[in-house]
């Protein structure tokens, strides 16, 4: 470890930061929280990439650095915030699993995760091969923020997180996807955003809720998951 | 062995015994001014223990020898415990005796004599502390080993003298590792020391509290013993986080008298600051019900496996 320097080192510190921020979005019970931490997370990533950007002279992470900042830490929880005002769900209901119950899971995944990145390291070249067992993790601490979740908003969020795990897969194993397929990727994320927040209105005009469970009933059931909702909300 | 090093080792033992107290008054001090009250003497701990001393001790009928022996136990245990932690020097010859694993059984030793004291007497109260105890230990006791495994590891040793040299003589690095070990570290000094997330020390409400609980049927020099216990617990538990965390200023095993006086005012200052800390945390924070104390220590749990899973793939 003495022997690394500086910028790796911070680079190593935000690897770690991300793998944290992907703890506490897993075991988060409010939205608002939820989305700031989905900017924090944007935030370390942009560090991180302007740091490798930095130490390597890779022009176009510079580029993937300023649609970061544009994207996942202005635009992206700007607009998430708006829904949630404009939506007014502001918690989201208890998780499937209790919190403690989804932290081990989550470090057991976190321990496979690592494992599952070794033989990848060990083939990389990169100067932050190391770091591909942590996008890894965060990736599939996303997944697990999606599956035990109930509510659309965080569910979103969780879908978010898993692309800038992915993001920063790709910056540490090869520095950076193709400019090509990054902006085709923003691209994707923005238009499947909008669309989204769409679809909650949808939803909730639909079921007077954003219980994504009510959405597993066919439309026979649905008059009675209708009722069950307005009296679980009110 | 030298004769500086048998210095240090009676200084440290003398100094945690004298200054447990005063660091906990100094907690006391800078919460009533944190919360707009005027605040008690720096030296009203040493009064309380003081006056104890002098009273009779009143024991309950049902009381059997563990009882009495409990407090004797637990207070000696404390001293021991503060005898292995290297806080002004590293050099210290009872060390060779006791790894930083067979300090964590230390504390645990203490806590079951505590608790079995506890439920000796039968009463509601007392079985009900020891359990939450009980509880609160075997979930904070696997984090601060694993907390002490991350630093074991960076330094190839279980012995806290030769960690805290390693940390303090090494070339500075960022260690997220160690980072998260500490963030994990204070957690598990909170709970175990019945601080506020989890139990609050300055009540008697029934419901609530823990530490308190098991010492209701302690009276006199007994009482005066676990008090004094309690004070060097958390006075022990600052001086594991300085020397895994902040070991720098303290004398190595080529320390002079000079490094050795030296350590005593930075040693101090560590103490300040964290009081001051630990008062404001306090102070910021609510008690949470009992039924999330097991999510509090979790999330203590998760730092330092976090700490000890990004150590080993990252190497730092």
């Amino acid at each position: 470890m003495t022997g690394l320097p500086f910028d790796l080192q911070l680079l190593n510190l935000c690897a770690a930061l991300l793998l944290l921020v992907s703890f506490a979005m897993l075991t988060q019970r409010r939205i608002v929280n939820l989305v700031n931490l989905l900017a924090f997370q944007g935030t370390l990533l942009l560090v991180a990439t302007l740091l490798l950007a930095w130490r390597t002279g890779q022009r176009h992470l510079y580029l993937s650095a300023v649609l970061t900042l544009a994207l996942k830490v202005t635009f992206l929880p700007w607009m998430l915030h708006r829904l949630i005002r404009r939506l007014e769900v502001y918690w989201d209901t208890e998780p499937l699993l209790n919190i403690s119950g989804t932290m081990l899971v989550g470090l057991l995944v976190v321990v496979f995760a690592f494992g599952l990145a070794q033989p990848i390291s060990a083939l990389a070249s990169t100067a932050t091969r190391s770091s591909i067992g942590i996008a890894i993790a965060v990736v599939l601490l996303s997944f697990i923020t999606m599956i035990t979740r109930r509510k659309a908003m965080s569910q979103v969020v969780g879908f978010l997180s898993m692309e800038n795990g992915l993001f920063f897969g790709a910056m540490s194993a090869t520095y950076g996807m193709p400019m090509i397929v990054e902006f085709g990727v923003a691209l994707d994320v923005l238009v499947a955003v909008i669309v989204l927040g769409i679809f909650f209105f949808q939803i909730r005009e639909q079921f007077d809720s954003l219980d994504l469970h009510h959405l597993e009933s066919l439309k026979e059931g649905a008059t009675v998951a209708q009722a069950d909702s307005i009296v679980e909300d009110s | 062995m030298r004769t500086l090093d048998l210095i240090t080792q009676v200084l440290e033992i003398i100094a945690a015994l004298a200054v447990a107290p005063l660091f906990v008054g100094w907690i006391n001090q800078c919460r009533a001014w944190l919360q707009n009250r005027r605040a008690p003497s720096l030296w009203l701990p040493y009064r309380g223990i003081r006056k104890l001393f002098h009273k009779d001790a009143v024991i309950a009928e049902r009381a059997s020898g563990l009882f009495r022996i409990a407090p004797y136990i637990v207070f000696s245990a404390m001293v021991l415990a503060a005898a292995i932690i290297p806080s002004m020097g590293t050099a210290l010859p009872f060390t060779t005796a006791a790894d930083a694993i067979a300090l964590v059984g230390l504390l645990a030793t203490a806590r079951v004599f505590q608790s079995l004291a506890a439920m000796d007497i039968g009463t509601a109260f007392g079985t009900l502390g020891a359990r939450r105890e009980m509880m609160v230990g075997f979930l904070a006791e696997p984090a601060l080993l694993i907390v002490i495994f991350v630093a074991s590891i960076i330094s190839a040793t279980t012995a806290l003298p030769a960690i805290t040299e390693n940390l303090a003589t090494q070339h500075l690095a960022l260690y997220p590792s160690l980072a998260f070990s500490a963030i994990a570290f204070t957690l598990v000094l909170l709970a175990e020391n019945a601080r506020i997330p989890i139990d609050n020390p300055s009540t008697h409400l029934e419901l609530t509290m823990i530490h308190e609980a098991m010492l209701l049927e302690y009276s006199a020099r007994h009482l005066a013993l676990m008090e004094w216990a309690a004070a060097l617990k958390l006075f022990n538990y600052a001086c594991i986080g300085f020397a895994l965390f902040v070991p720098w200023g303290i004398s190595t095993s080529e320390g002079t008298p000079l490094t050795l006086l030296a350590s005593i005012p930075l040693l101090a200052g560590k103490l300040l600051i964290v009081g001051a800390g630990l008062a404001l945390v306090e102070t910021v924070s609510a008690k949470l019900r009992v039924f999330r104390a097991p999510e509090f220590l979790a999330t203590a749990f998760l730092f330092a496996v976090l700490g000890l899973l990004v150590h080993l793939l990252l190497g730092a």
